[in-house]
């Protein structure tokens, strides 16, 4: 197990301590035309799974009134940097129910 | 014909290319493998390279005889051959070393290993026949269904049955090596291998295909 950590260890790197409820803006590598920008993801942490390289985070943001999610891997190259512009107080540690509740709300 | 490497399975994880997108690898401990012997068409009747990998516990005396024929001080746990042609013959004398460094990055390779035995199976999972409907009153589950009729009024040869599973030996073809790691003998495979972790691998070159 030891081999695999030594390999996983050069795509860590620092993850500020986000938590489900938290509002964040995720600066992500976009690649168009051959030219590199950062775009940038403004959105509530509802998930985070996973462990080692494999760690994901879901953010959800309402766009124009329609629920947008992103699943990021927290070790990708792509993101680039993680903003905490709030912390939530969330008591669980999946938010899915905030799904339901845009539904509701659009009625 | 085709060189090869011996080696154990780590483990799986995922790591992240150029683009940034994610890919699943196995990543394989390999070597350095001390050539053992040469088998000659003279002698043997064919070309290979046989070759030594792992740990031996305790050697037998007749082991640690055919290791010293060939100049090594340490017996080796395992020992495979290769098919090779002459050229590659060449290339590893006896006493000298194949190492992960055989392999690029981008390379395809085929891996054999001993997969993991299931126990005795039925026919669903073994076979992956769909089996009976749950409900409404069935009784047929995961039942295979009639075996044979009444002409031949017999099981024909070869019909599919519950039974052992797993614990064969599987080659898999056409894996992409993703990067080797030569400082820590490390081999890092796109996608799944047979077989549990610690369990032995024989990684091959690709046969060289007539175009």
């Amino acid at each position: 197990m030891n081999l695999i950590m030594e390999i996983e260890k050069e795509f860590k790197k620092e993850i500020p301590a986000v938590k489900p409820g938290d509002e964040v803006a995720l600066h992500l590598k976009v690649v168009e035309a051959g030219k590199e920008r950062t775009q940038i993801f403004k959105g509530t942490v509802i998930a985070m799974r996973g462990s080692g390289t494999g760690a994901t985070m879901t953010v959800r943001k309402v766009s124009y009134g329609e629920g947008v999610e992103r699943i990021v891997p927290l070790c990708s190259p792509i993101l680039k940097k993680i903003e905490i512009l709030k912390t939530g107080k969330s008591r669980r540690a999946k938010l899915y129910h905030l799904r339901e509740g845009e539904l509701r709300s659009a009625r | 014909m085709a060189l090869g490497i011996l080696g154990v399975k780590i483990g799986m994880t995922r790591i992240f290319n150029e683009a940034g997108a994610p890919v699943p690898v196995t990543v394989i401990q390999a070597g350095p493998c001390p050539v053992v012997q040469q088998k000659q068409p003279e002698k043997e009747g064919y070309l290979a390279l046989q070759i030594g990998f792992g740990k031996i516990r305790r050697p037998i005396k007749s082991i640690v005889g055919h290791f010293k024929k060939s100049g090594l001080e340490q017996a080796y746990r395992f020992l495979r051959e290769f098919l090779v042609d002459a050229s590659e013959l060449q290339k590893f004398p006896v006493g000298s070393q194949v190492k992960v460094d055989i392999f690029a990055a981008g390379e395809k390779v085929s891996v054999s290993g001993v997969s993991i035995g299931k126990g005795f199976q039925g026919v669903v999972k073994r076979h992956g026949f769909a089996g009976g409907p749950a409900t409404h009153g069935s009784m047929q589950h995961r039942a295979p269904g009639s075996i044979g009729g009444s002409n031949p009024d017999r099981v024909p040869k070869g019909r599919r049955m519950g039974g052992r599973m797993g614990g064969k030996r599987i080659t898999i073809h056409n894996l992409e090596v993703v990067r080797v790691d030569m400082e820590r003998n490390l081999l890092l495979l796109k996608g799944a291998v047979p077989g549990a972790e610690e369990g032995l691998l024989e990684i091959k070159k690709r046969h060289k295909v007539s175009p």
